[in-house]
């Protein structure tokens, strides 16, 4: 077998067993809490009898074990189960709720990126030059500013001031609408790109420093090729790998960093579900939410743990599970 | 990716002088003084009116006031106290946490260290908000205390990965093996030779850990999940800021310039305690 498949097999079943695992810690976590879940469903001062009855309907007078089962093996057939308090099933929810934190995260991703990467090499190349020590100064600034005041502050510039783009709110047909809709997320977008390219720069820099001072690249200006030649040809695969495992952990840190910025903006993603579940005692609405956002953290580190494999072909000697 | 680099990342690019230490020494002093100052005095009674509401800035009012008429300037004084204590406190619980489980991880058997550092590797996979947010909605009613420990248990992970790997390090040199040889027992061999070995990168990396605790409390209670009013919070105090942003826009100003202040001063400081901490690093400079 070919050892790239080989190790695909091998990092599909980790990939298998992690969810398996995160599912498992998802349960316990939010069953050795204090508090019941049945707690949502009956008023203060209820009597012992209506207690009993909420939790006869919610499943908590079962035995762990039971409600183990039970929650895997609704999860095999993606029943994430009935809100609480809406009654209506999570699975759904969650995915009309996707439809505005998957495009907000990949859009704002892309242009992280499209920011971060032109910059980080310039701050490294062109480090003794004052615009490349003013990039490494800002980005310091940047990671030192937390998203939801850069919110704060583009909704009074754009907003208020020169009432470019909403403040808030999102369409309620949705993607129906797609001018609105994109407007409306024009604002939530820059505010995590800014946030995100503040880090993306430092670590752009640092591999792009480390290029500089590798010996291939002093090889290959030794054998004829220009600077920006040997950076092009040798430096961007080289770099790119320790970048693409931060890139991996950044995109899965904003899909869930989302939180913060979808309150900013009162935006109806899969954050403001979580923070509406946790402010209501909603149990299978966070439970739903913090198990859809966890698989897609995981995919998205196979995802990450793959394309480092398949640009350095140094790596796929080496056993899955050992990259970190 | 490791914290070494994490650690690195943060320093390179600037030029390595010591003033990065005495700058943000300044800076936290001053946030510090503050702070303390306002258990004996504020420049007015912070849960009182004492202007008209939502006044511009003005000598009287250096930041203006907030929709109930309150001192904007006296309640940022306060936040710096707030975050100083969350900051402080969820260090201090981060780092007991962690720096323990990781030495545990550093001298336990091969199954129990490969456990340790996967379910650490999940949490840390966990942005500190969300794990924060869970810990706090579990727990009855938010509160200061809750902020301290739920920042304080989602920073521990980190901690503990990186005690993990320093402690394995410095295990695996051949004067711990004499060092046993002769008799020194495993709690002799953390007092004597690990915990001196890998203090200035811990303190380094705790240091950074205090800033993102300052950001992550204000963000735990912009989100209303952190300490209740009649903590004057700098994220409080930016959510309501923002429900007055059509009337009243410099409300939202200056509690954050305080806040960044604050987390470029620790970061500054940490900057400095690696070039003071780590001698190599002063050697090359």
């Amino acid at each position: 077998m070919p050892a790239i498949l080989s190790y695909l097999s091998r990092r599909l079943i980790i990939l298998l067993v992690s969810i398996l695992v995160a599912a498992m810690v998802l349960f316990l976590l939010l069953r050795l809490l204090p508090g019941d879940p049945a707690n949502a469903l009956v008023s203060v001062g209820a009597d012992p009898e209506q207690i009993e009855a909420a939790r006869r309907q919610v499943g908590s007078d079962l035995p762990l074990s039971e409600q183990f089962i039970h929650f895997v093996s609704s999860l095999a057939r993606f029943d994430l189960g009935n809100s609480f308090v809406s009654h209506a099933p999570v699975l759904p929810e969650i995915g009309k709720r996707l439809a505005v934190t998957v495009p907000l995260t990949l859009m704002s991703f892309t242009l992280a990126i499209v920011i971060a990467l032109p910059l980080g090499i310039i701050a490294a190349v062109k480090a003794d030059r004052w615009y490349g020590w003013l990039i490494s100064v800002v980005s310091q600034f940047g990671i030192a500013v937390p998203v939801f005041w850069i919110g704060i502050l583009l909704v009074t510039l754009f907003a208020v001031n020169l009432r470019f783009f909403p403040s808030g709110g999102f369409p309620s047909r949705g993607w129906q609408r797609p001018e609105a809709a994109f407007d409306s997320l024009v604002l939530p977008v820059i505010t995590i790109a800014i946030v995100m390219s503040a880090s993306l720069i430092r670590y752009v820099r640092s591999a792009t420093q480390d290029v500089l001072g590798s010996d291939y690249l002093r090889t290959a200006r030794a054998l004829g090729a220009s600077f920006s030649e040997a950076l092009i040809r040798h430096g961007i695969r080289n770099g790119s790998v320790p970048v693409i495992s931060i890139i991996g952990i950044e995109l899965a840190s904003t899909l869930l960093g989302a939180v913060v910025v979808e309150r900013v903006f009162s935006l109806p993603g899969l954050g403001s579900m979580l923070l509406l579940g946790i402010e209501q005692r909603d149990y299978p609405n966070v439970q739903g939410v913090l198990f859809i956002s966890t698989l897609l953290v995981l995919l998205i580190g196979f995802a990450a743990d793959l394309t480092q494999r398949i640009i350095d072909p140094r790596l796929r000697g080496r056993a899955a599970g050992s990259s970190r | 990716m490791t914290d070494m680099d994490l650690v690195n990342a943060v320093s390179e690019g600037r030029p390595r002088r010591s003033w990065t230490f005495t700058i943000g020494a300044v800076i936290v002093g001053l946030h510090l003084l503050v702070g303390l100052s306002t258990l004996f005095w504020t420049p007015y009674d912070p849960s009182a009116m004492s202007g008209g509401r939502l006044e511009v800035p003005s000598f009287e009012h250096l930041a203006g006031t907030d929709r109930l008429g309150r001192d904007l300037f006296t309640l940022i004084m306060i936040g710096s106290r707030i975050a100083l204590t969350v900051g402080i406190g969820a260090v201090i619980i981060g780092g007991l946490i962690g720096i323990t489980i990781g030495l545990i991880a550093a001298f336990a058997s091969k199954t129990l260290d490969d456990m340790l550092a996967a379910g650490l590797d999940i949490l840390i996979a966990f942005p500190t908000l969300l794990l924060a947010m869970l810990i706090v909605a579990s727990s009855e009613g938010a509160s200061l205390g809750t902020a301290i420990i739920a920042i304080g248990i989602a920073n521990s992970a980190i901690v503990a990965r990186l005690t993990r790997i320093l402690a394995k390090r410095v295990l695996a040199m051949d004067y711990i093996t004499a060092s046993r040889i002769s008799g020194t027992t495993w709690l002799g061999v953390v007092i004597i030779h690990i915990l001196p070995n890998i203090w200035p990168t811990l303190l380094v990396n705790l240091a950074l850990q205090f800033g993102l605790a300052v950001i992550a409390e204000a963000s735990l209670s912009y989100l209303g999940l952190g300490a209740p009013p009649p903590n004057a919070s700098w994220g409080r105090l930016l959510q309501e800021a923002q429900g007055t942003v059509y009337s009243a826009p410099f409300g939202a100003i200056a509690p954050g310039i305080a806040l960044v202040s604050l987390v470029i001063g620790i970061n500054l400081l940490a900057d400095g305690l690696r070039d003071i901490a780590d001698p190599t690093r002063r050697r090359r400079s």
